[in-house]
């Protein structure tokens, strides 16, 4: 059965979102035949339009107002409300917009969103998503009773589709921002420098086993030694609730899902928690000074010791191998 | 001033993956063996929010505990008693259950108009069972509030809350009217530990419970007859790792065999 689907869609520096192509190239696949639609908000949104009918979408809402830029709940809720007649599915990614646009949504349109979904698919027309709950210890399938279906779904879910350059659609003008209740005072940005964790093919990250916020020295020198165009560095909860290091860098289901070639888990325990942000890495090597820890049950290789002893020397070998 | 603080009790997140078991005749995880149900760990940061406030205010405030869930949700509401909240409201009916985001939301979001005066209403970020971090913005919609999610910093002055909330790349500062909701997330910081004395005050405290009757709730709008969402399948996902310890005598013949298994292994 044919749907209509929207893609709240996210943008930075005139382009969309790595996500926002991801969910645009499985609404093409859910849709049977539908529209696949994409909401764009903000300045640079109309610059990201182009790239959203490469990406595979039928049409795009737009409204390059400034007022858009920063995220507000209301004024965002009213421009996607404005879009929804005849739309049957709508994806956003589990990100700062979606975990407080998604429930919001529901709410007014009498639905119900599935949250931080690693799978949404038609199962005999019927639309059934996957999460993760249990702290990633248990998976949960389900159907909705309501419509339209929403659902915010995790980074590197699904696969973009390869863009069709030059390939356009239909242009709708969405209205200025309404009024909001929120005034939003001031924002401070704090990420640390660098490649970001969820962009890099190697992240190494450090836990609380690393026993202080020194221990992150030798993190990031290992780090360094891959390299600083393919290696960023993580932390686990723990370690940023600590103050160890910025929250910015947190893996984990309440920080960042990252999903590198490899990642290297130094003096975490692997949580259900801390493996809900990796456990999408291609390779995940542990590194713990006790044999029973659980990051060894999700690690392909493991070396048992203190983190002291071994950094240094596989320092060294990344270095020689280089 | 009147906080409500809305708790949930859930399976110990502590317990270890080897523990972790679940009925698959009917979707729900089977308690651990020697794993008491706990108060959800967000759910002791938000009352945490609340209580400094009330602090700061000069104790001018109270803080009301709602707790949707079975007779065992009283140690919840008794835990953040003994904290200092004031009041326990538990929300227990056989109607309310199997239900989801929606309808805990629209039983809390009932008890919070019974109660009639609440200026602020402080959630957890998530429920650290299911992880969806929907209740507070639903209970915020029911009600027709401003809310603010993902809180490390709440004040609340001059019929105003300011949240600074965690954003991806850092963090934010609004300001809305109350009342309103705010979600608390865990960098807002650890909960205190209750006092021996705190315990067995709360302890002797009575909580009261609730029905959708009370409530004027009507049984097919909430649990399972009201939810939205229907759990199909719950189950354990298949780990097909096989880790392989790496040998070596020292640490550096151990670094040594990684790197040439990450470069067979064409990961380098």
């Amino acid at each position: 059965m044919a749907k209509n689907i929207l893609v709240i869609g996210e943008h930075a520096d005139s382009e969309i979102t790595a996500t926002t192509a991801e969910l645009i190239g499985q609404s093409t696949r859910l849709a049977e035949g539908g529209l696949v639609s994409v909401a764009l908000l903000g300045s640079s949104a109309a610059d990201a339009t182009p790239q959203a009918f490469e990406a595979g979408a039928g049409k795009v809402f737009v409204n390059d107002d400034d007022g858009y830029t920063e995220y507000n709940s209301d004024q965002w809720v009213t421009a996607i409300e404005s879009t929804l007649e005849s739309i049957d599915v709508i994806l956003v990614a589990q990100s700062t917009v979606g975990r407080d646009l998604a429930p919001r949504l529901a709410a007014r349109q009498g639905t119900a969103a599935a949250m931080d979904c690693v799978d949404v698919r038609s199962d005999n027309g019927e639309i059934r998503v996957t999460r993760p709950c249990y702290g990633g210890n248990a998976l949960a399938d389900y159907s909705f009773a309501t419509s339209p279906v929403i659902a915010t779904v995790r980074a590197k879910a699904f696969e973009a589709l390869p863009l069709q350059s030059g390939a356009s659609g239909e242009i709708v003008e969405l209205p200025a921002p309404s009024e909001s209740r929120t005034t939003i005072e001031g924002r401070e940005v704090a990420e640390a420098e660098g490649l970001a964790i969820t962009d890099a093919p190697i992240v190494v990250s450090g836990g609380r086993g690393l026993g202080g916020p020194e221990g992150f020295e030798d993190v990031e020198n290992l780090a360094a030694a891959f390299g600083s165009n393919r290696a960023a560095v993580g932390a686990s909860r723990a370690a940023c609730d600590l103050g160890w290091y910025p929250v910015s860098q947190q893996v984990g289901l309440t920080g960042k899902v990252v999903t590198p070639d490899l990642y290297v888990a130094i003096a975490i325990s692997g949580a259900s928690q801390h493996m809900a942000g990796c456990s999408g890495s291609k390779m995940i090597i542990a590194i713990n000074r006790d044999p029973e820890a659980n990051i060894f049950q999700n690690a392909k290789y493991g070396i048992v010791g203190d983190y002291k002893a071994v950094l240094p020397a596989l320092i060294e070998a990344v270095k020689a191998q280089s | 001033m009147h906080f409500v603080v809305c708790a949930k009790q859930i399976p110990d997140p502590e317990t270890p993956p080897s523990a972790f078991k679940i009925d698959e005749s009917t979707n729900t995880v089977v308690p651990a063996q020697g794993f008491q149900p706990v108060l959800s760990q967000y759910d002791g940061i938000a009352a945490e929010a609340a209580l400094q406030i009330k602090e700061a205010l000069g104790d001018e405030a109270k803080i009301t505990v709602l707790s949707v869930g079975a007779e065992s949700a009283q140690a919840a509401i008794k835990q953040v008693l003994a904290m200092g909240a004031d009041e326990g409201v538990l929300l227990q009916d056989d109607a309310f259950e199997g239900g989801d985001s929606h309808t805990t939301a629209k039983v809390l979001a009932a008890a919070i108009s019974n109660l009639g005066d609440v200026d602020a209403i402080f959630c957890g970020r998530q429920a650290a069972d299911w992880d969806v971090g929907q209740v507070g913005l639903l209970v915020a919609e029911a009600l027709g509030w401003p809310a603010a999610i993902l809180a490390k910093g709440v004040e609340i002055s001059d019929g105003s809350m300011k949240t600074t909330r965690v954003m991806a790349d850092g963090f934010e500062t609004v300001s809305q009217a109350l009342p309103a909701v705010v979600t608390v997330s865990n960098e807002f910081g650890e909960p205190r530990y209750p006092k021996l004395q705190q315990i067995m005050q709360a302890a002797k405290k009575t909580v009261t419970t609730m029905t959708h009757d009370q409530l004027g709730l009507d049984p097919s709008e909430v649990g399972s007859s009201g939810a939205r969402l229907k759990l199909e399948k719950l189950y354990i996902p298949q780990s097909d790792s096989q880790v392989e310890i790496i040998d070596g005598e020292t640490p550096e013949e151990q670094a040594t065999n990684l790197i040439a298994k990450l470069v067979a292994d064409k990961v380098l």
